[in-house]
């Protein structure tokens, strides 16, 4: 077996674990570098998820997707930082300090694959993997000025994912540009059966940028309305006029289940998260529990020391919206109104090929801004809704304002990935031919 | 509005551990967030969760899985081969 050596200056703290000396095998991405993030398993690799919890956990397995990339001669060679459990939206909940953006010091990379986005986004790493539970990938993408796709809901096996909210999240490629994310996407895609949710369904398209010709873009209203930055919209909507010199027809609509997204999707994530993470109890893996103490005492206190506080807040949120004599009022209404979502794309997708708009609402934002949840959690209005839908969608940088990067979101039909990475192709073509 | 009380409860149903100081700082933010999921309530009637997923199996076969050793190795504690937990009573 071959190594190469990686010894990043990482000044933005992209990286939980490196690997100074990381193996490859013979295969179509030999020696290719590529960072993880930290909630994949890499068997001998520590995996914390960025949480103080998981500190000194080295799994015994590897996640499919790691399998897959191993045997294409890929070199794992770190683990990046990320919100602890993926909870966050600027990688500022990590137990292991905050990830700094590489355009601006000052500002958060997003989150919560605020590391994998640093690391691809200064030239540390070709290509990395985030997750995607409500914009996980886009986000940080958006941030950072790079691209990440996240693929339709069961394109890529979940199994070796420390997932907080099975039903939304996917493992998805982020890279320079969209031929990056292309080449990591065929090489991670495909069934699996160690994951019940996994479909038959492999990736293996070359991007072709003359799809855009005859194109039907629809254009939600709501993307780009309330709550969203001016300066934002306006350079979306040159992104856009772009895709119409191509030979797109952009076709404005109206999305009614967008007033109701983001709170069914809170609701859904963190009664997920409740469930999900009473697994970590310091019994099985993690720093160890105090076994002499009654069980819910020490349980008590030793999820209060080491979850950091964000990760109990969605816990108790989650447990209140499952509690006795409120699952109707918050669980149900919130299943009801993500099949109102997924109702709303199915009508809209008779009559258009992709939908596009901003990935985010804003540029990123100062480090220590978003200190009350509500508010975080409102940033993440345009990108819950492709996973409420199980729908694919990516973002690709389309310009900045003040220097900082503005990305472009792509969304497609379920398991019609190619087509939302044609027409992102045919944008960033476009723009790299005309120097912008 | 979530009281401090509620806070106390969900947190022992959680077992998250709620200390006093944090009280007053979760019984706002999810008073805020609750409000804001309100806005559910303005869903159309008639919508209700019918079953959009269904189950996947397989024959109940053997394969090979974590030996003991590999799968004690991150246990807190363990004893004669088994993890250790707190006691329950």
């Amino acid at each position: 077996m071959e190594m190469i050596s990686f010894n990043p200056h990482d000044t933005c703290n992209a990286f939980i674990t490196t690997q100074i000396q990381a193996p490859f095998k013979e295969g179509a991405l030999s020696g290719v570098p590529i960072a993880i993030k930290d909630n994949i398993c890499t068997a001998g690799i520590e995996t914390t998820c960025g949480s103080a919890i998981l500190k000194g956990y080295i799994p015994p397995y590897d996640a499919h997707v790691i399998t897959l990339l191993k045997d294409a001669g890929a070199a794992i060679v770190g683990k990046t930082n990320m919100d602890e459990f993926g909870m966050g939206t600027t990688t500022e909940s990590s137990a292991f300090g905050p990830t700094t953006n590489p355009h601006d010091p000052s500002r958060v990379p997003g989150g919560s694959s605020g590391g994998s986005a640093a690391a691809v986004a200064s030239g540390m790493v070709p290509y990395a993997l985030g997750t995607d539970t409500g914009g996980s990938i886009r986000c940080p993408a958006s941030f950072c000025g790079i691209t990440g796709l996240k693929p339709t809901y069961g394109r890529v096996s979940r199994f070796g994912l420390i997932a907080y909210a099975n039903s939304l999240e996917q493992i998805g490629p982020m890279a320079q540009d969209v031929s990056g994310v292309s080449r990591i996407f065929s090489v991670i895609a495909g069934h699996d059966t160690h994951d019940a949710t996994s479909v038959n369904h492999p990736y293996t398209h070359n991007p072709d940028p003359e799809k855009i010709n005859g194109m039907r873009i629809g254009v939600p209203d709501e993307f780009f309305g309330d709550g969203v930055d001016p300066a934002v919209s306006t350079v979306v909507k040159e992104a856009l006029d772009v895709f119409a010199s191509k030979g797109a027809e952009l076709i404005p609509f109206t999305m009614p289940s967008m007033r109701f997204s983001l709170a069914a999707y809170y609701v859904i994530c963190t009664s997920e998260a409740s469930s999900n993470l009473a697994r970590f109890d310091g019994i099985r893996y993690g720093p160890a529990i105090d076994t002499k103490n009654r069980w819910h005492d020490a349980f008590s206190k030793y999820r209060h020391d080491y979850f950091g506080k964000e990760v109990r807040r969605r816990i108790m949120l989650g447990t209140f919206a499952l509690s006795s004599g409120y699952y109707g009022r918050y669980y149900q209404k919130a299943q009801a109104a993500k099949r109102m979502v997924r109702e709303d794309f199915a009508r809209i997708f008779t009559d258009v090929d992709i939908i596009a708009g901003p990935t985010m609402p804003t540029v990123a934002y100062k480090l220590g801004e978003k200190n009350d949840p509500l508010q975080m959690y409102l940033s993440d209005i345009l990108t819950v809704p492709a996973n409420l839908a199980g729908v694919p969608a990516l973002s690709v940088p389309c310009g900045h304002i003040e220097k900082m990067p503005v990305g472009l979101q792509i969304m497609g039909k379920p398991f019609d990935d190619e087509t939302v990475i044609d027409a992102a192709y045919a944008y960033e073509q476009e723009v790299a031919k005309n120097g912008r | 509005m979530v009281s401090k009380k509620d806070v106390i409860h969900v947190g022992k149903l959680a077992d998250v551990g709620v200390n006093e100081s944090e009280l007053e700082e979760f019984s706002v933010q999810f008073t805020k967030i609750l409000d804001y999921f309100e806005i559910l309530d303005e869903l159309p009637e008639e919508r209700t969760i019918t079953g959009e997923t269904f189950n996947i199996l397989r024959e109940d076969i053997i394969t090979p899985s974590l030996n003991h050793e590999i799968a004690l190795k991150n246990a807190g504690e363990e004893e004669e081969g088994f993890f250790k937990a707190p006691r329950v009573m």
